[in-house]
């Protein structure tokens, strides 16, 4: 669902992302229970959908009709990663500068940040974005 | 919530050598001066217990009255002078300085704590609240505090300031808004405090202020939407003593300047230490601006924000303030607490509260025990904005041209960091002059945005990509530090940098003027009288620590933190996007004490 803005708490469906549109910043809901899980700023998840032939294959094997996941946190310093450089296609981090690849598993591609973003390979099910498992590689940052 | 751990340790480890290490000649390649320097290096020295095997309880007459040769609070002294009486080390002797010895701390950010000395022990807080505790004079850890962070924290200023002493403990202001008292001897834990929840925005930077009993402390998170507050806590038990907000509630003094419930998320943090008169029993901070950014968005003066406060230290009562400039629409925190002097003005001495602000004009006020008064307001860097100040409140107006609102772009100097943002200056009563640490030839704009409030969520009034810097036309430096004779109110001397400058400044009796802040990594001294460069030491990362000086057996030195992060990092980044350059200052914090032989 929805993590902020004016449709905070509505659930997204593949319609709400389109491509060349900004990534939305979610939290996930647990199927069964129901219940959202937003009790950590960590558990954020960036989507964004893309043309499929420009991602790279690790990530395409990830992605459903383009649409791929991200931690929504930066790993250089934790900041929310609110950014979207449409013509690069790069999220961009407010905090310092951070640059991330979507296309190629969340690569470093500017700023201080140590590695990439947590990425969440993702599948399309009942007309809902699901979770297929969890992320490859720890959320956040790693404090010094 | 989390728990703290202390890792308390270190007894000693080994004894290496007991022949003094001589240094020779360490100026030649890095300094400008020639000598050849035989400082020795002591030996490491044995230690069998655990931690300090003495320690001096600070007392409120130490407080007050310090010992030449220590530095035992963020400015050294109450009145925020950033000065120390020591003059072993002075513009004859300053270019045979050299390092006695260094400490990795082991983190990355910014690092902009002084080294805080009492009788030959040095405490030193990191980002990621780290506190150090060293023999001053041979480097040697004695403890090592490190806080247990929460994982999801995130701020935009992840740094910390600098501790507070009373008595036998050691207090830390906590990135997750806690304060922390730790024995001085042992770096154990003795009490951790709540004093927000960091998950709406809430967190601190500051060195608390130490007074009386009472550990005060404020809460930064303007950028989050916060409602700034003071808080003193007893300094033995930890408990609230009193508890004072910068914003007033509906009903109190102040209220009609807000409109609706813009209060409750007005800003008005308070990030850095504030200073202290005894006489008055005054504590003086300094408020951020209004929060959002965008003043049309909350109408009014908005008091107490971008303002001084005067608060009693015994009950946080507000006794007087000054708001520098209403309705905040750059992002001008004036976050520095105003410097006590004596300024001379018209043939009558005036106890005043000098502070050059971020909104680029050096005011001079004066304190009185139920008032400020205004006496000079007038600007030290390029300011487009103000039009007049009104000669007897100093209360300025505007071009409204240069106002930020919601829709439109607005360009402006200084840019929305100021003139002087957080770094301090520092004040020489031998000189009589001020030291300020300013960026000049940068202007800024800002296109104006309405977003709701949610808490824990930046809420700036303006998306990043609309946050603008420009560099003046043939502008051939940015940063500078100035020298303002405060009995005259002019600039008497001017250093420039090529680089940005985020330095804070300390002074000392030897006449001399130390500060780093640039991004080629040199720590440097100055004539204090004529701003003639004496000496220069190029460090691991770029200096954005408060320096400090202290002796030890009768030996001074000066030391410092040098660490790059932070606001000297994110304003490389605009200045790179504008030069299409890319300047890699490096990261990793150390520790480093100088000194010279005599």
């Amino acid at each position: 669902m929805f993590a902020g803005g004016e449709r905070s708490g509505q659930v997204i469906t593949p319609g709400d992302l389109l491509v060349g549109k900004p990534p939305l910043l979610v939290y996930p809901i647990d199927p069964r229970s129901r219940i959202v899980r937003d009790g950590s700023r960590l558990n954020q998840i960036l989507l964004v959908r893309l043309a499929p032939d420009e991602l790279d294959e690790d990530t395409r094997a990830g992605s459903a009709d383009g649409v791929v996941g991200y931690s929504g946190v930066c790993t250089h310093a934790g900041c929310d990663v609110t950014l979207w450089q449409a013509e690069t296609r790069r999220f961009r981090c407010p905090c310092h500068e951070s640059e991330f690849d979507p296309r190629d598993k969340g690569r470093v591609v500017g700023g201080p940040a140590p590695r990439r973003l947590p990425r969440l390979p993702v599948k399309i099910a009942d007309g809902v974005i699901v979770a297929e498992g969890s992320f490859i590689g720890r959320p956040g940052f790693l404090p010094g | 919530m989390t728990s703290a751990r202390a890792l308390v340790g270190i007894g000693s480890l080994l004894v290496a050598t007991t022949v003094p290490v001589t240094l020779l000649g360490g100026c030649t390649t890095q300094g400008m001066g020639t000598g050849t320097a035989t400082m020795t290096q002591p030996a490491p020295r044995a230690r069998t217990t655990t931690g300090a095997a003495s320690y001096t309880p600070v007392t409120d007459q130490r407080l007050v009255n310090p010992e030449a040769e220590n530095w035992l609070m963020y400015r050294r002294t109450y009145d925020g002078w950033g000065y120390s009486p020591l003059e072993q080390i002075n513009t004859g002797n300053v270019k045979n300085l050299v390092p006695v010895w260094s400490f990795s701390t082991g983190v990355a950010e910014g690092h902009q704590a002084p080294p805080i000395v009492n009788n030959g022990i040095m405490f030193v807080s990191t980002p990621q609240n780290q506190v150090l505790a060293l023999d001053a004079k041979t480097g040697e850890l004695l403890w090592r505090y490190k806080r247990e962070l929460p994982e999801d924290l995130f701020q935009l200023h992840p740094t910390n300031r600098g501790v507070g002493l009373y008595e036998d403990k050691v207090y830390l202001a906590t990135l997750d808004a806690h304060v922390v008292a730790l024995d001085a001897k042992t770096g154990k834990l003795l009490w951790d405090r709540t004093v927000e929840d960091y998950k709406k925005g809430y967190y601190m930077t500051l060195a608390p202020l130490v007074a009386k009993g009472k550990v005060m402390v404020g809460v930064s998170g303007g950028e989050l939407g916060i409602r700034g507050f003071v808080q003193a806590l007893d300094a033995r038990t930890g408990q609230s003593a009193w508890k004072t907000f910068t914003i007033p509630a509906p009903g109190e003094p102040g209220s009609d300047t807000w409109k609706g419930d813009s209060w409750k998320t007005g800003g008005a943090s308070v990030w850095i230490t504030g200073s202290y008169d005894p006489q008055l029993n005054l504590t003086y901070w300094g408020t951020g601006n209004g929060a959002q950014w965008m003043g049309d968005q909350r109408p009014g003066d908005n008091l107490y924000s971008s303002s001084v406060i005067a608060l009693d230290a015994d009950t946080g009562k507000l006794r007087a303030f000054h708001q520098y400039h209403w309705n905040d629409s750059w992002d001008w925190d004036e976050v520095s607490a105003p410097i006590l002097m004596d300024v001379q003005r018209g043939g009558r001495t005036i106890k005043s509260l000098v502070h050059p602000g971020r909104d680029g004009y050096l005011w001079v006020l004066e304190r009185r025990a139920d008032a400020i008064g205004f006496v000079e307001g007038k600007p030290y860097v390029k300011q487009t904005v103000f039009t007049k100040l009104d000669p007897r409140t100093g209360r300025p107006e505007y071009d409204e041209t240069k106002k930020p609102v919601t829709g439109k772009k607005i360009p402006f100097c200084p840019s929305l960091w100021g003139g002087k943002d957080w770094p301090p200056a520092a004040y020489n009563p031998k000189t009589g002059y001020l030291y300020i640490p300013t960026n000049e030839n940068l202007c800024g704009s800002l296109l104006g945005t309405a977003k709701p409030y949610e808490a824990g969520k930046l809420w700036l009034g303006t998306e990043i990509k609309d946050i603008g810097m420009v560099v003046a036309d043939g502008a051939n430096h940015i940063g500078e530090i100035q020298a303002w004779d405060m009995n005259t109110g002019q600039k008497v001397w001017m250093r420039t940098f090529e680089s940005h400058n985020w330095g804070p400044v300390l002074t000392t009796g030897g006449g001399l003027v130390f500060a780093g802040g640039t991004n080629d990594r040199y720590f440097r001294a100055f004539d204090g009288k004529t701003g003639e460069p004496l000496w220069q030491w190029r460090t691991n990362s770029g200096i954005t620590g408060v320096p400090s000086s202290f002796a030890v057996d009768g030996t001074q030195y000066v030391a410092v933190q040098s660490g790059w992060g932070v606001d000297a990092q994110r304003m490389q980044g605009a200045l790179d996007d504008i030069r299409g350059a890319k300047t890699d200052v490096p990261q990793g914090g150390v520790i480093w004490v100088f000194g010279v032989n005599q």
